[in-house]
């Protein structure tokens, strides 16, 4: 766990570059999921928030 | 001398530096990408906090906020219209995989006449979406129609009792054998690239290590050609998320709203209800899921660059 959390604070690009994949497909399955209003009300805050977060991340150092 | 100083003459041509001549080169094609696709983006965004309708230029243009977003992500109509889009999307993706991957793996055993087979498979692939969603529509008609009358001839059931596009529970399915006979190919073409990448003397050590055609295929021809499979999947699925035109040739998104995808919803919302304002909204909402999709995409792709 702290092995991890140390690869995240040395902003490097793989580990952030996941993160952020992780929450697009995240808030990608939350707008098309037909389970819930308000997963589908937060998706796109949460698309967003991954994709920002993506085109951030890709310019750190690999 | 004087061939000595050419090199340095001809950095400048005509008083232009070699930065300006570069300048030059791209400047016509960035005016063209600054003025198709991000001026309209750009106005888009803009729009989707307005009330403007194109039906109604001279109205005053007043500022709502977030009201659309707020509208469309609190709106069961479009919550059902995404829903019908996932219903596409994961059952075209899934069938192309399955079936695509099954294409190429046949294709890749270079059995005689192979090149001319895969030359047939492609055809569907090279075909206008137009012309393609006007054909399966007399395919798919109840009376005369071929899909109808091999229904009929595999299962007996009368051809004119069933309706492919005005059914409820049948209409998404039609559209989803269209989008997969007419893009599996696509699919194939991937994966067969996947498969044939996969050098030859790893599958000669696990013949010598008397591994079955099974395990060949679950340890190394599968993991193998899986970056492979993946871009397929990821490409087919951004493309399908903004399906439009076979859609709207086929069903135009009926009966009722049974195949309304979002593609569809947007439409009727700019061009029906000439709601721009809400529509630029529901575009943004849109562009932000399949721009999240692509930088997915790109980063697949450059894993498998990297192999």
């Amino acid at each position: 766990m702290s092995d991890l959390l140390n690869r995240f604070m040395r902003f490097r690009r793989g580990p952030w570059e996941n993160l952020a994949t992780l929450v697009i497909a995240a808030g990608v399955l939350m707008l098309m999921q037909p389970l819930s209003l308000t997963l589908y009300t937060w998706s796109f805050a949460t698309m967003l928030a991954g994709t920002v977060m993506f085109v951030i991340v890709s310019k750190f150092p690999e | 001398m004087g061939r000595i100083a050419a090199p340095a003459r001809t950095r400048r041509i005509r008083g232009l530096s070699d930065k300006a001549i570069a300048w030059a080169f791209i400047a016509p094609t960035m005016v063209l990408l600054l003025a198709i696709n991000i001026f309209p983006l750009i106005w888009t965004i803009y729009l989707s906090f307005t009330n403007y309708q194109a039906n109604r230029p001279n109205r005053p243009i007043t500022y709502v906020g977030t009201k659309w977003y707020r509208d469309i992500l609190g709106s069961p109509d479009v919550w059902a219209a995404m829903q019908a889009t996932a219903h596409f999307v994961f059952w075209t993706i899934l069938l192309q995989t399955l079936i695509g991957f099954g294409l190429a793996y046949l294709i890749d055993r270079k059995f005689r006449g192979h090149a001319f087979w895969t030359t047939i498979i492609l055809v569907p692939m090279m075909l206008s979406p137009a012309v393609v969603g006007n054909f399966w529509k007399f395919l798919y008609q109840p009376q005369i129609g071929l899909f109808n009358s091999i229904v009929s001839f595999f299962t007996g059931i009368e051809p004119s009792s069933f309706e492919m596009l005005g059914s409820v529970s049948l209409s998404p399915w039609s559209i989803i054998i269209v989008d997969t006979w007419m893009w599996t190919p696509y699919v194939m073409l991937i994966c067969l690239a996947g498969l044939r990448s996969i050098p030859d003397y790893i599958y000669e050590a696990a013949e010598v290590d008397r591994a079955s055609l099974w395990r060949q295929f679950w340890s190394i021809t599968l993991p193998m050609a899986l970056p492979f499979i993946m871009l397929a999947v990821l490409f087919r699925g951004i493309e399908n998320f903004k399906m439009f035109d076979m859609v709207n040739l086929l069903t135009g998104g009926g009966p009722g709203s049974t195949t309304e995808v979002a593609s569809i919803t947007l439409k009727r919302e700019a061009f029906e209800k000439w709601r721009t304002g809400y529509s630029s909204a529901f575009a943004i909402i849109l562009f932000v899921a399949v721009f999240g999709l692509a930088n997915i995409y790109v980063k697949a792709l450059n894993r498998v660059k990297q192999r």
